[in-house]
């Protein structure tokens, strides 16, 4: 019995020790491998972002690898991301970078899904000074921490919507506007309100309602009766695929009539697809659109990455996945650039940024933000029952005119 | 604090409106609740995954092209077999161990939901269209979205329903004789077990209804739950056990409750209010309950 023990404890360490040797042999490059590291939400309620965040990244790596790699020092080598499940919880995602950084030895880290999750993470990779480059946290408290490691290909979440008050504004006639908004009491949510109070007090429009949703809710009914009784110039909401659903049944349901609706996350509820009419003429804010005229050499334009996309993965691309694609491009470049694989000069690299993408252009500002990329807003247009996005603004992008006002429920089929 | 709707009465209409259609939807899971846990003695954490799956039925027969009304008839048949299971699978387990054990087991009953839910039907919020329109009152300055008439209606129909079986069959007998004292019911020959079985299946058959009302009213999500359990939860402690008119009422006012803290506190403090509600409740009882112990000494 006792030989049995001490031989099963050999056996064990023996495994043991190959385990560790290997997972260290997992260093930052490996062989012709550059080998990038991401905590990503593959389950619990983030998980279907995560998951058009994974095939975002998968997309490029795939595509960059196949068109010659990255060349540093005149050797040519490829991506290759390690992966694991953070199950959408900020703590369970922290660890797992310090697993990716400490075990797994990954020098280089892309982001996770949402901007709380980056939040998580981004303490630790600041600590260990590794290079972070993410496409899926937008909250403007990423950016004022002062991190030196963190880069978002993303435009900010205040940002959001300010073009729509704006918007607002010029349709009416120059003359501040009666604004009336519902936010989730979140980061992001919260950070997009923000924005608006900018824009509020830059055009001088008055804030009638401002209410703030818990995170559970899922009725907002008060919050509409309110709008109702005060008759705003325009109504902003954002609560992530739950504030944008919930606003547009109780909409439709209590035949609110405004003359401008706000909104964030349509497309990642697909809003037009769910609540097809009913959410005609809902203004959204998006980080990207297929129709935009950005370019460059790896997947061409917008609408070829749609079309490559969508023959891979069966669907069309989210903006989430258009990012996580686009945070790639940015490491190749700035690998290429530093010509080496030392953290800080690859971080420096990353610093001076400016290139284009298919998804927009990149530069990063002080706190890491990209700066170079304006928010563009799309509009929900109806023919028939089919109901398409159609970008409005910035104009120099508009495929189709901002209808405004929305007309009254009573004239609406 | 924000007093429009003093200011304005068709606000006052229309919340109070809202807060009773809301409220008799959750008196229905409430119902499911007292009536489980009067029987079992089990506080059931799970309930409001139970209800949120009820929807998901609802939901997938919409996708496959069937009206997700039916949902309100398909649901709770299916929802009945799986609260069934669940009893022979687990609560059997735990039904006569102290309240602990059988809280620790429907938490993790609800976990396993909420993630099996996440698994089949996807993280993505969704919503079923029941394409029924909205009645306007008092020159469309009240609106009442003729879904949540419906799920109001359905919610009535179905505890009078419920009523009347627990009156009238053997079955509803047998299950108010276990609740008054199980053993006595045992030795007179009720088969307890089946009763019990039968006490969950009900209960999840009830959660499947407002949860295929809720498809067509609010929005689903696998981790939006808990709401519901604490709504239900808070009815059946104001409500007491067994007692269905004192459910439909607390479960109104409840509904009523939120609506006008809504209003008054802003929509931040909505469910917030509803916990503050609750503690204030417990220690009420508490004092009173204490009080009635000195008078009988």
């Amino acid at each position: 019995m006792n030989k049995l023990v001490k031989l099963f404890t050999i056996f064990i360490s023996a495994i043991t020790l190959t385990l560790a040797s290997i997972s260290s042999s997992f260093a930052k490059v490996e062989g012709e491998y550059i080998v990038l590291g991401s905590a990503i939400s593959l389950t619990g309620k983030y998980s279907s972002n995560g998951v058009h965040t994974q095939n975002g990244y998968n997309m490029a790596v795939e595509r960059i690898n196949k068109m010659g790699g990255v060349k540093v020092g005149g050797k040519s080598y490829k991506f290759e991301i390690i992966y694991y499940d953070d199950e959408s919880n900020p703590k369970r995602a922290a660890q797992l970078a310090e697993r990716l950084i400490k075990q797994d030895g990954v020098h280089y880290m892309l982001g996770p899904y949402s901007s709380g999750l980056t939040k998580a993470i981004a303490p630790v990779t600041e600590k260990y000074k590794i290079p972070m480059v993410e496409a899926n946290g937008a909250s403007r408290s990423l950016f004022t921490k002062g991190y030196k490691y963190l880069f978002a290909v993303l435009s900010p979440a205040n940002q959001y919507l300010e073009v729509a008050i704006d918007l607002a504004v010029e349709k009416n006639g120059g003359k501040p506007v009666k604004i009336a908004q519902a936010f989730e009491q979140d980061a992001f949510s919260q950070d997009v309100r923000l924005g608006i109070l900018d824009a509020a007090k830059r055009t001088g429009s008055k804030i009638i309602i401002d209410d703030k949703l818990p995170k559970e809710l899922n009725d907002m009914a008060a919050t509409l009766a309110k709008v109702k009784a005060t008759k705003p110039d325009v109504l902003v909401v954002s609560g992530h695929t739950k504030g944008a659903l919930t606003a547009i049944r109780q909409i439709s349901e209590m035949k609110v009539d405004v003359p401008m609706l706000a909104m964030t996350h349509c497309d990642a509820a697909k809003l037009s697809k769910q609540h097809g009419k009913k959410s005609e003429y809902a203004l959204c804010a998006s980080q990207w659109h297929k129709n935009l005229s950005y370019k460059d050499k790896f997947f061409g334009s917008g609408k070829k990455y749609d079309k490559d996309f969508k023959k891979e993965f069966g669907y069309a691309p989210p903006y989430q996945s258009a990012e996580s694609s686009a945070a790639l491009l940015v490491f190749k470049d700035a690998f290429e650039r530093a010509n080496s694989f030392d953290r800080d000069k690859v971080r420096d690299a990353l610093k001076t940024t400016e290139m284009q993408t298919f998804y927009g252009n990149i530069k990063f500002g002080p706190g890491g933000q990209n700066t170079a990329k304006p928010m563009i807003l799309f509009q929900v247009r109806c023919k028939g029952d089919v109901c398409e996005n159609k970008v409005v603004a910035p104009t120099k992008w508009a495929s189709d005119k901002f209808f405004h006002p929305i007309p009254k429920w009573s004239e609406r089929s | 604090m924000d007093f429009l709707i003093f200011k304005a009465p068709m606000l006052m209409v229309q919340a109070s409106l809202d807060g009773i259609l809301l409220g008799i939807l959750f008196a229905l899971i409430a119902y499911g609740m007292a009536l489980q846990w009067g029987v079992m003695n089990i506080i059931n954490i799970a309930q409001g995954d139970l209800v949120i799956l009820g929807g998901y039925i609802a939901y997938t027969m919409y996708l496959a092209g069937i009206h997700p009304a039916w949902g309100v008839i398909v649901s709770p048949i299916i929802m009945y077999f799986v609260g069934w299971a669940l009893y022979k699978l687990v609560i059997n387990k735990v039904v006569d161990r102290d309240l602990f054990i059988s809280i620790l087991a429907t938490f993790g009953i609800a976990i396993v939901f909420q993630q099996l839910m996440n698994f089949i039907f996807g993280a993505d919020v969704v919503v079923a269209q029941s394409e029924y329109g909205t009645t306007m009152l008092f020159d469309n300055s009240v609106t009442l979205p003729n879904s949540k008439i419906f799920s109001a209606f359905i919610s009535v129909l179905y505890a009078i329903a419920l009523v009347v079986y627990m009156k009238k069959s053997r079955l509803g007998r047998a299950i108010r004789a276990t609740a008054q004292n199980a053993r006595a019911a045992k030795i007179l020959g009720v088969d307890t077990e089946k009763v019990y079985a039968a006490t969950f299946g009900i209960n999840a058959a009830l959660c499947g209804i407002a949860g295929a009302l809720i498809s067509i009213t609010l929005t689903l999500h696998p981790y939006v739950g808990l709401p519901y359990t604490v709504r239900s939860f808070m009815i059946v402690i104001v409500a007491g056990l067994g007692n269905l008119p004192a459910v439909a009422i607390s479960g109104m006012g409840l509904g009523l409750f939120e609506e006008f803290a809504d209003y008054i506190l802003g929509t931040e403090f909505r469910i917030g209010a509803v916990f503050m509600l609750l503690v204030f409740i417990l220690v009420y009882r508490r004092f009173k309950l204490s009080k009635k112990r000195e008078y009988l000494k």
